[in-house]
């Protein structure tokens, strides 16, 4: 992901039922919307889930995305965040394999990123580090001179920035 | 069977009879079976008519066919798993069409769900898509409520089937946990559901505007308009604002055929006029309609000049094809209340700008256009339009059609005579051969003493014929015109025009199957008429038949083509009209 936005994060809070993930997931699938990256985690009022979507603006009608999601009656609201009104977060962590004379160079990006040291065991270390959309990719391409053995990230979570009121769709 | 609840308490297949009592169902088409068991014993102790199917299918569309002519909620009930996606069809059928449905599936029990178990499949899973709403139920107590949340799914907002899958084990009678204490809810909670039906006051004001200062104006009318009970208001909306209307193939009958201003059905197969005035329309008021590709042909090129006011009550049909100039989201007839008293408060009919030449240049389209064919000669097979125009002359106005898919069907909408609302059913989003007779029989069965004719072509018949059983076992005598040319004729159509007439696996024969002897086993009176002169004596031999149903074979010729067309894909510039009506240059 680089600094040219195709993307627009979309936060659905859906009632905590059985099924509702499939129920998005088929719509997305079914009407041809291509998903960066889907994270679902209950909220603080365990009836209800949040889960939050990356879309392809290039590809898709977010304005669609946003109307066809609402028609699925689990739905209760939804927000759009773009990258300028929104803060957005995802978390990396790396397995790295590094020879003892290079770990010290490791350590440095890690600290430069602001990200941790989880492991450190038999010539590999596990980091972690916690980042907007384009630090993340700057970090993984960092990390990429390393032989990076395991690499997971999270998926991309998003809040409105503080001061910004952003619209919600709801269903009154 | 012993009642292992406790005093005061009820069984889950009891819930799900007296929940459907509650909503006021009056009939359930089904077909029994193993899952769906438990429920099939309380259903003899009630009140509703069941209607014993013959095949799931029928189920489905004679619960849509009872839908499209009341307007009431369908209501079909079938086993798991063959039960279950032979249902499918219809549930698709009702989805794109917006026809509210319930429908009740039974589910293999809830300890063998996932288990690959006897005719268990994933029925929520398979129908997601399809339906507007569905729900696997987990325990009994949730049924009274699941139900009533269903019926009021189907029927609010833009209505669409609701599916409700039951798991055998909480209807059993011998499960303790199938009983609970009874309770009938009178209100919903769905937190994200909650239908638009009043549009934003502004929106309106500026389709007033708009409306006013037009000057070649067309009201674009889909099924929006007859779901949302909204005839009277068009007709009056038409008549004050002198727009011409154009009534799609889901709209048929909304607004009457007779009338001056109607214009018919646009589209594919619509006539000249209908899809020429849209094409040059200055103002385009899309009232329940959806831009199907049917109507628009070539979206880039649909009526460029035109901005457009669009109504609809789905959000999401704002701008899925066609950017609106005027959005506005809610009910059609809330909508046309709401224009009709602006327009009152700015002079009724005076506030319009005057577009008589529009209404000129548009009766002569008609005069120059007219929907035609050239009837056969003696000795000929008969033409399908004759067939039709002799239906439509001899039954009552308020007789109810129904339709298959293909050339008959458009046939069927073209020269049929709607002058009333919902006197029209037919599969248009989805197009599903072999819906006619079924739906006639649920529209016949909810509305027993109006005439019921199924116009059908000899494919479609071969797919669903077998309901014609039930129609006899049920008493439910609907009449069948049976349009047989021998061949699937719009495919053929197709080979013919775009495949350099290399026809394709689409023969089957004017005798086989005899048609009259199908029929006459099935306990149906049966005729096959092969001559023109024929055609009305005996179709008025069988509107007098009432005590069973009746089929005629009309046997047609079949290189009889539909017309006019616009290619798939192409613009409705480019109208192919009838070939008596193109000049020497074309």
């Amino acid at each position: 992901m680089t600094a040219t936005i195709t993307h627009q994060t979309i936060a659905v809070l859906v009632e905590n039922k059985a099924g509702v993930l499939a129920r998005v997931a088929d719509l997305f699938a079914r009407r041809g919307y291509n998903i960066l990256s889907l994270v679902v985690a209950p909220t603080r009022d365990h009836r209800f889930s949040r889960i939050t979507i990356v879309v392809d603006s290039e590809t898709s009608s977010i304005d669609q995305v946003v109307k066809q999601l609402f028609k699925l009656i689990n739905v209760v609201e939804i927000q759009e965040l773009s990258a300028e009104t929104s803060i957005e977060r995802e978390l990396l962590i790396a397995t790295v394999e590094v020879p003892v004379d290079r770990k010290a160079e490791l350590s440095q990006i890690v600290d430069e990123y602001y990200g941790k040291v989880l492991s450190d065991a038999e010539g590999q270390l596990t980091i972690s580090i916690e980042a907007g959309p384009n630090k993340i990719q700057e970090f993984e391409d960092l990390i990429e001179q390393f032989k990076v053995v395991y690499l997971q990230r999270s998926g991309r979570i998003a809040l409105p920035k503080i001061g910004r009121s952003i619209p919600k769709h709801t269903a009154n | 069977m012993t009642d292992i609840g406790k005093p005061g308490q009820i069984n889950g297949a009891h819930a799900v009879i007296k929940s459907l009592e509650e909503e006021g169902v009056e009939i359930i088409f089904g077909y029994p079976g193993g899952a769906i068991l438990p429920v099939y014993d309380p259903l003899i102790d009630t009140k509703i008519r069941h209607v014993l199917v013959r095949h799931e299918q029928g189920a489905g569309h004679m619960a849509e066919g009872y839908a499209h002519a009341t307007g009431k909620p369908g209501v079909c009930m079938v086993t798991s798993g063959p039960a279950a996606t032979n249902v499918v069809t219809a549930l698709a059928d009702a989805y794109l069409d917006s026809v509210p449905m319930v429908c009740i599936t039974g589910q293999v029990a809830l300890a063998s769900i996932g288990t690959d178990a006897f005719q268990e499949c994933d029925t929520t899973g398979i129908t997601r898509s399809i339906t507007k709403h569905n729900y696997l139920v987990t325990k009994a107590e949730d049924i009274p409520r699941v139900i009533h949340e269903a019926f009021h799914l189907a029927t609010t907002g833009r209505p669409g089937p609701v599916l409700i899958d039951i798991p055998k084990s909480i209807v059993a009678h011998n499960n303790p946990d199938s009983y609970f204490d009874w309770y009938y809810p009178d209100t919903v909670t769905l937190p994200g559901y909650s239908p638009n039906i009043t549009p934003e006051e502004s929106s309106i004001n500026e389709a007033i505007e708009l409306m006013c200062e037009a000057s070649r104006p067309v009201l674009y009318v889909g099924g929006g308009v007859l779901k949302a009970r909204g005839a009277k208001q068009l007709l009056e909306l038409a008549e004050m604002s002198n727009i011409p209307v154009v009534t799609t193939l889901m709209a048929r009958g909304a607004f009457p055929d007779s009338h001056e201003l109607c214009l018919g059905m646009p589209g594919m197969h619509g006539n000249y006029t209908a899809i020429t005035a849209i094409q040059k329309s200055d103002v385009l008021i899309a009232m329940g309609s959806r831009f199907d590709d049917r109507v628009t042909g070539k979206v880039d090129a649909f009526a460029p000049e035109a901005k457009v006011i669009h109504v609809d009550i789905d959000p999401a049909e704002h701008g899925k094809i066609r950017n609106p100039d005027i959005s506005i989201v809610g009910d059609c007839a809330v909508a046309m209340d709401m224009m009709l008293a602006g327009f009152k408060a700015k002079g009724g009919a005076a506030a319009f700008a005057d577009h008589s030449e529009w209404i000129q240049q548009v009766s002569d389209w008609q005069t120059q256009y007219p929907l035609t064919y050239i009837q056969s000669e003696p000795g000929e097979y008969l033409k399908p339009q004759y067939v039709i125009e002799q239906l439509r002359d001899a039954c009552p106005a308020d007789t109810i059609v129904t339709a298959g898919v293909g050339q008959h069907q458009m046939w069927a909408s073209q020269y049929w005579n709607f002058d009333h609302p919902y006197t029209w059913i037919n599969s248009g989003g989805l197009g599903t051969m072999g819906f006619s007779i079924p739906a006639a029989i649920g529209a016949k069965a909810a509305m027993p003493d109006r005439m019921v004719w199924s116009i059908d072509g000899d494919g479609c018949f071969q797919m669903t014929a077998q309901e014609l059983i039930t129609a006899t076992a049920e008493n439910i005598p609907i009449k069948v015109a049976l349009i047989n040319n021998a061949y699937l004729g719009m495919v053929r159509q197709w080979q013919e025009l775009f495949y350099d007439e290399r026809f394709s696996q689409v023969h089957f024969g004017h005798d086989m199957p005899d048609y009259v002897k199908w029929a006459e086993s099935m306990g149906c009176a049966a005729f096959k008429v092969e001559e023109s002169s024929d055609v009305r004596a005996v179709i008025e031999k069988a509107n007098q038949i009432n005590d069973r149903p009746v089929v005629i074979d009309f046997r047609c010729i079949s290189e009889e083509k539909v017309y006019p067309m616009v290619t798939a894909g192409g613009s409705n510039d480019n109208v192919i009209v009838h070939p008596s009506q193109r000049g020497e240059d074309s």
